[in-house]
């Protein structure tokens, strides 16, 4: 009974209010301090370390000191051959070996071994070679001579499964080209479906729309326009919009309206194209469908060749203009410069005036087409993320539709505005209000972009509905927590928007990128200290969109103090100048960004892309690169002794790599290279030219070294058929080693010593406790404690090697990833010391099995190829800034803080969230607004330096009615999630927990209090906070901070890991999981994504009261679904569905649904996909029957129900009630 | 006139006090270095400049940190074990308001020292943590209050000999 309650007294120390929040408010007044403070300092650094490191890439040949080391030893040793190192080092070898069942005679030299020529092709990759080294050499490193070796090719090659892996690989290939140019079409296609573009007064959105791949039925529209998108597939040109409403369409909104950025530029193209030849075609213009369009007009004489113009950043002649980035994940991202004649402009502005107002674009638009849901195209190109170069479709078709257009001569993006004709100067059209198109589509790849698509198309249209009058109220309309008994809405719960004027709602960016736990800001802190609520930000910087307006331009406009981007926000004091948004400084516009390459205008510099897009990326100049950018680096760190190949990850890892390996993200540079250890570390030397990959044996764990430094980490084009070969022998190449130690902290130095020249990604796979060699661990966990109610220990590390290993890697730009594949307790608080300050990722399998257990085994397998392929950035920083008198103070989530508003990322995935915790430091009463921004520095994989920059603005408001009307509550969940972890980190568990319930109490007592008119004995919460108590019960029932329930510390640690670096859209899932009922799913609601129809069934209340023994329940838990069945469950449902005859017969491990021919089925599955779709994680599938001891993973999550440690959710109101009224 | 234990105390407490206002100083030098990183921007994005800074950061936390045997390089154990030596003084010469003033800063350090992060090894001083700005202006607006005190006992410490110099 009091474990969640914590103690009665609410110890101001367990407020999670932070309490260094004064000192941080009155230190931090000397703020960003001088700038250019500390000048000797850079200029020393600049003057060192280029010397060591500044080598072009290729000339990596030239290490740093350490990787000299092994060459050193190797000649020093043999020098003084019987001493004592040498000799050990000689004999640790054979007595590795005896161990390996194959060699016998392992006092042989090596080549009497190697005449004999073990029998199993994977001894061929171990051991003769190493005799051979130890024979000849006299070293540490064994390096097989490769003339004996060749000789043993047969054997290695011979088995069948060899070879039929690698036919399967290359025929993998061509299909996975095939498949690529498909997903490629549909890519260009998808834009212009289903975006939820509904006028303001149009009721929920969500059921009006329908999405489909080829064309698009755009939902009612006031002067309704439909855009329809050719594809490929559509050669037949289909009418072309009635060019007035086009004109109007064009003139309302901007670019920010979803409908509108899809599909304005190209309309204007496409006007283009009509004036031009008199008759043309078809109405379809997406910035993507470029595809669609190069091929199907006629017109597009000029066609850019599609490699010729990577630096070039505009061609000269089109309407439109692309660039072709070597990205990989981009198929065409169009720059953003349409252009347009002036006639069309001029049209515009007559039209404007009359549809301005009726226009009301939504504000999240942008998102919502983003949202949009394809997820079947999603599945598609979600396998083929990351084109390889070679077989990229696109740019052959797709970088240029340029209508040609004669008259006028557009002038590159980025040069030449200077010599514009006079007539460019346009400043005539004043009134249109933003309506340039600029054409940003960005059409990468996205895997699971689509995030709940229901969702943001119900934001959308709610943002549509919701007009500041009408939001205020209902979000201040007072909830009586214990008299409400469906506290939880049926529909998802959308993220509240920010009460901002129409102009600002619809530039602001997109909550799924950027989130604010308190959507207006209060003006002072003392205003902040009253409402007792968080406030931060929730970031997720690099998610995959599918929107992005990409800027080439020699300058990059930033404030001259502050550094701020350029953004929405700013204003305009006159043509010439702008005043920051975040410091207040009026700076001068330069002259370049005078010219809109959209427009082709002179003298607009508020229509530029920056400024109309709250979301952009600029490709940096080499002013952001001190060294050139990084190639793609992956190392892969395997443990292979008997646990590991015992549990049997090594097959589906190599699996998964070989099919993968043409998609990893990366251009000619990539390089890759694989390490394995067990007791000793092995290398493999992949040079391109050797017969067979060589394994190289490093058994001094104590000082390891690098046996060849160069050819370890080799390209992955040259060496391409040695890595296969490899990834092909690894699986068998251990099978009976009786090796049970892992030396994983050696394997670690070494892997950080071969990566520090470059930089890049280390994919470490542990499955067990590290026991030898530097970084050692012991078991900590006692297994009596899991279910304790009182103090959880070792939720912290218990060595600083892993953090100070990552804070290493984090300097030399690598970032670990650690997938923690582990039947028994691993010590997770340590190990995952090494991907937290190295801005790694974790990934935790337990109890994992591949045969065992292959619910795992397939989470592995899938989650492993979405971490292959999905985008990455290497050699990151993000800098958050924010308007002058907020600062932040705290960060969460994996990086290392490099100064008090900069992260280092050494990598950044699109599956990474941050959290920052904000304090007011002076008043905000001379401002209306705030905003935030994120400014984002990576190198792509393709070696471009890339800024990514978000912009939020948020009203200040100065009454704390407003505050609370504002309250964002998951967000501010999330962020109480991340303190709270902090917190139990740092002090202790249960201390975390009366925090997370204090934060509560606190609210709702401060609330109460602002109500004058109601009595105090009922427990009140504003609308906006009315699911607090619930999401806070929720946390307190999550495996991160339960007490009381049996719960591995492991799991514990990783639950924590999970809650500090995923994005806010998944932890909302592992908090709070959704529960839908899925025996009666019907089609009504129904959204449609693309030829499917997903059925919404309402979300029911987590509480054993919704389940009905007559149904079956489908449980989202994030990373996790359970169906569970009724006992009584419809034998239909149980036939139809799940494929079996009567519930008895439904097996006790089920983890598929059948593909049946039925409605229901097909519902079901649509729906589950459909979930499944918008995650990165992939969730398994549990069939849980009402009476199968699997039950109880099931029950855990209902947290609204009474469990034997913890309150059920009416208690825990009677609880705070309590609290509030002491 | 004369020279009594607690005169005594006082000159060696007004020599020793300008240590301690040495390492306040350095203190707020340090962390002010911390905090600002400020060259050009740009520069500050660099990746190489990445572990220059990191080695820096990681430099001044050393010298920080709660001090490990044989390493007697640290700042922090020689201004605690100086600032006790002077209270274990002012015990001795029966000092009372003396050492009334400073107990609070040593009941202070003392509990800066023994109260360790769950983590154990390291004091507050830790690389990853150090950076967040409240950390960073706690410790900032600790070495500063710091260094008022020092300077203050140091005039109270020159006050104080003299009187004691003169009175008896």
């Amino acid at each position: 009974m009091s474990a969640p309650a914590g103690s009665p007294q609410r110890a101001a120390s367990a407020r999670m209010q932070p309490r260094l929040g004064g000192a941080a408010a009155s230190g931090a007044a000397a703020g960003p301090g001088p700038a250019p403070r500390q000048q000797n300092g850079p200029a020393q650094n600049q003057m060192q370390i280029p010397s060591g490191y500044g080598v072009y890439p290729q000339n990596y040949s030239a290490p740093s000191g350490h990787c000299f080391q092994g060459p050193g030893k190797m000649t020093s040793l043999p020098l003084d051959d019987q001493c004592g190192d040498y000799y050990s080092g000689l004999y640790a070898v054979p007595t590795q070996n005896v161990v390996t069942p194959k060699t016998t005679n392992q006092q042989a030299g090596a080549q009497q071994i190697y005449g004999r020529a073990p029998p199993a092709p994977h001894n061929v990759g171990s051991t003769p070679e190493y005799f051979q080294g130890a024979a000849s050499s006299a070293s540490h490193l064994y390096t097989s001579a490769s003339q004996p070796y060749s000789s043993l090719v047969n054997h290695y090659s011979g088995p069948a499964m060899y070879s039929a892996n690698s036919s399967a690989v290359s025929q993998g290939f061509p299909s996975t080209c095939g498949h690529y140019a498909v997903s490629t079409v549909s890519n260009a296609v998808y834009p212009s479906v289903s975006y939820p573009s509904l006028p303001a007064g149009e009721p929920y959105g969500q059921q009006m729309f329908t999405s489909q791949n080829a064309s698009t039925v755009r939902p009612v529209r006031d002067n309704s326009f439909s855009s329809q998108n050719t594809a490929l597939s559509h050669p037949s040109p289909l009418p072309p919009p009635p060019s007035q409403q086009y004109h109007q369409q064009q003139s309302l909104s901007g670019y920010s309206t979803p409908s509108w950025s899809a599909s304005g530029p190209p309309s204007t193209q496409d006007n283009l194209v009509r004036n031009h030849t008199g008759s043309l075609t078809p109405a379809n213009n997406n910035p993507t469908n470029t595809v669609a369009d190069s091929l199907s007009c006629p017109v597009t004489q000029n066609v850019q060749p599609p490699k010729s113009s990577p630096v070039v950043s505009t061609v000269v002649s089109g309407a439109s203009s692309a660039r072709l980035p070597p990205t990989a994940n981009h198929l065409v991202e169009p720059v953003a410069s349409v252009t347009q004649p002036s006639e069309l402009l001029q049209q515009k502005g007559i039209d404007s005036s009359s549809t301005t107002s009726s226009a009301s674009p939504l504000p999240n638009s942008y998102d919502a087409l983003e949202g949009g849901g394809y997820p079947d195209m999603l599945s598609s190109s979600a396998s083929s993320p990351a084109p390889d170069p070679a077989p990229e479709p696109d740019p052959t078709p797709a970088p240029v539709p340029t209508a040609p257009q004669p008259s006028k001569v557009a002038k590159p993006f980025g040069y030449g505005y200077p010599t514009l004709q006079p007539g460019y100067q346009n400043t005539a059209a004043p009134l249109h209000p933003g309506g340039q198109p600029c054409s940003p589509a960005y059409s990468g790849f996205q895997q699971y972009t689509q995030q709940y698509p229901g969702m943001n198309q119900l934001s959308s249209s709610l943002g549509g509905l919701s007009l500041q009058s009408s939001i205020q109220p209902e979000s201040l309309r007072p909830v009586n927590l214990t008299q409400e008994r469906n506290i939880l809405p049926v529909t998802p719960i959308l993220a509240p928007i920010p009460n901002l004027n129409l102009d600002l709602k619809k530039l602001n960016c997109s909550p799924d990128s950027f989130r604010c736990t308190l959507t207006n800001i209060p003006q002072t802190q003392a205003l902040l200290t009253k409402a007792k609520l968080p406030l931060g930000l929730l970031l997720h910087p690099f998610r995959d969109l599918t929107q992005l307006p990409v800027i080439t331009s020699n300058t990059i406009v930033r404030c001259r103090s502050c550094r701020t981007y350029i953004n929405p926000f700013v204003s305009f004091i006159d043509q010439r100048r702008w005043k920051c948004n975040l410091c207040y400084r009026v700076n001068d516009v330069p002259e370049e960004f005078m010219y809109n390459p959209l427009t082709r205008s002179y003298g607009e510099p508020h229509k530029r892309p920056e400024v109309q897009n709250s979301t952009v990326e600029f490709i940096a100049s080499s002013d952001y690169m001190l060294r050139p950018p990084q190639p793609a680096v992956y190392l892969f760190v395997l443990d292979v002794s008997h646990n590991a190949v015992e549990a049997g990850y090594l097959t589906i890892l190599c699996q998964s790599l070989l099919e993968n390996l043409d998609k990893l993200p990366g251009d000619s540079r990539t390089r890759i290279g694989f390490v394995t250890f067990d007791s000793t570390i092995h290398f493999y030397n992949l040079q391109e030219g050797l017969s067979q990959p060589q394994m190289l044996i490093v058994s001094d764990i104590d000082d390891v070294f690098l046996p060849t430094p160069d050819s370890l980490l080799v390209n992955l084009h040259e060496s391409k058929e040695l890595i296969k070969d490899l990834l092909n022998a690894l699986p068998n190449m251990f099978t009976n080693t009786r090796e049970t130690h892992s030396a994983l902290g050696p394997a670690l130095q070494a892997a950080f010593k071969l990566m520090s020249p470059t930089g890049g990604r280390v994919s470490v796979f542990q499955t067990q406790l590290p026991s030898l060699g530097a970084g050692l661990l012991q078991s900590r966990e006692d297994p009596n404690q899991r279910s304790s109610t009182k103090v959880v220990q070792h939720l912290g590390p218990a060595t600083d090697f892993y953090k100070k290993l990552a804070l290493d890697c984090s300097g030399q730009q690598t970032a670990v990833d650690l997938f923690l594949l582990s039947s028994q307790y691993s010590d997770l608080s340590s190990l995952a010391c090494m991907s937290k300050y190295s801005a790694g990722c974790i990934y935790y399998y337990p109890s994992f099995h591949s045969t065992h257990n292959p619910s795992q085994a397939e989470k592995l397998q899938k989650e492993l190829k979405r971490y292959l392929t999905r985008k990455i950035g290497f050699e990151a920083v993000m800098r958050i800034r924010c308007t002058k008198g907020l600062s932040m103070h705290t960060f969460h989530g994996n990086f290392f803080v490099r100064s008090t508003d900069l992260l280092s990322l050494a990598n950044i995935n699109p599956d990474a969230g941050f959290a920052v915790q904000l304090s007011i430091e002076e008043s905000l009463t001379d401002t209306s607004l705030v905003c935030f921004q994120t400014a984002l520095l990576y190198t792509s994989s393709k070696g471009e330096r890339r800024i990514r920059v978000h912009t939020l603005c948020l009203p200040v408001v100065s009454s704390l009615a407003d505050v609370y009307a504002g309250v964002d509550v998951q967000a501010a969940i999330c962020l109480l999630a991340n303190m709270a972890v902090d917190r139990s980190i740092s002090t202790s568990l249960s201390d975390a927990r009366d925090a997370l319930v204090n934060a509560v109490v606190d609210s709702l007592s401060a609330y109460s209090s602002t109500v004058s008119n109601l009595q105090h004995s009922v427990l009140i919460a504003p609308s906006s906070l009315k699911l607090f108590p619930l999401y806070v019960l929720a946390l307190l029932k999550q495996k991160a901070f339960r007490t009381g329930t049996s719960t591995r510390l492991d799991d514990r640690v990783y639950a924590m890991c999970q809650i500090k670096c995923q994005p806010l859209v998944h932890l909302m899932k592992m908090i709070h999981p959704n529960l839908y009922r899925i025996d009666r799913l019907i089609d009504e609601g129904a959204i449609h994504v693309n030829d499917r129809v997903v059925p919404q069934p309402p979300l029911q209340k987590l509480s054993a009261e919704k389940l009905t023994r007559e149904g079956a329940f489908l449980m989202d838990c994030g990373c996790v679904f359970y169906i569970w069945v009724g006992k009584s469950c419809d034998n239909n449902f149980i036939e139809d569905v799940l494929g079996c005859p009567n519930f008895a017969s439904i097996p006790q491990k089920m983890t598929h649904l059948p593909e049946l021919d039925t409605l229901s089925s097909e519902r079901t599955r649509s729906f589950i996909t459909w979930l499944r779709d918008c995650r990165p994680l992939s969730p398994v599938l549990h069939v849980v029957k009402d009476e199968s001891p699997a039950k109880t993973e099931f029950f855990q999550h209902l947290i609204e129900d009474r469990t034997e440690a913890a309150f059920s959710y009416y208690e825990f109101l009677l609880h705070i009630q309590q609290q509030i009224c002491k | 006139m004369a020279f009594t234990f607690a005169a005594f105390c006082y000159m060696l407490s007004l020599v020793l006090c300008a240590a301690l206002i040495f390492f306040a100083i350095w203190h707020i030098i340090a962390f002010d270095e911390l905090r600002t990183d400020f060259k050009s921007p740009i520069d500050q994005c660099n990746p190489v400049h990445a572990r220059e800074r990191l080695r820096n950061i990681e430099r001044i936390c050393f010298l920080l940190r709660k001090p490990v045997p044989l390493l007697p390089l640290q700042l922090v154990l020689p201004e605690y074990s100086i600032h006790s030596l002077f209270c274990i003084m002012f015990l001795c010469a029966q000092e009372w308001l003396t050492l009334g003033l400073n107990a609070p800063l040593l009941f202070y350090h003392f509990w800066r020292y023994f109260h360790c992060p769950a983590d154990s090894s390291e004091l507050a001083y830790d690389p990853p943590v150090v950076m967040n700005a409240d950390t960073l202006s706690y410790c900032q607006k600790e070495a500063w209050c710091k260094l008022a005190f020092y300077l203050l006992s140091f005039f109270y410490y020159l006050y104080c000999m003299i009187y004691t110099l003169v009175s008896s």
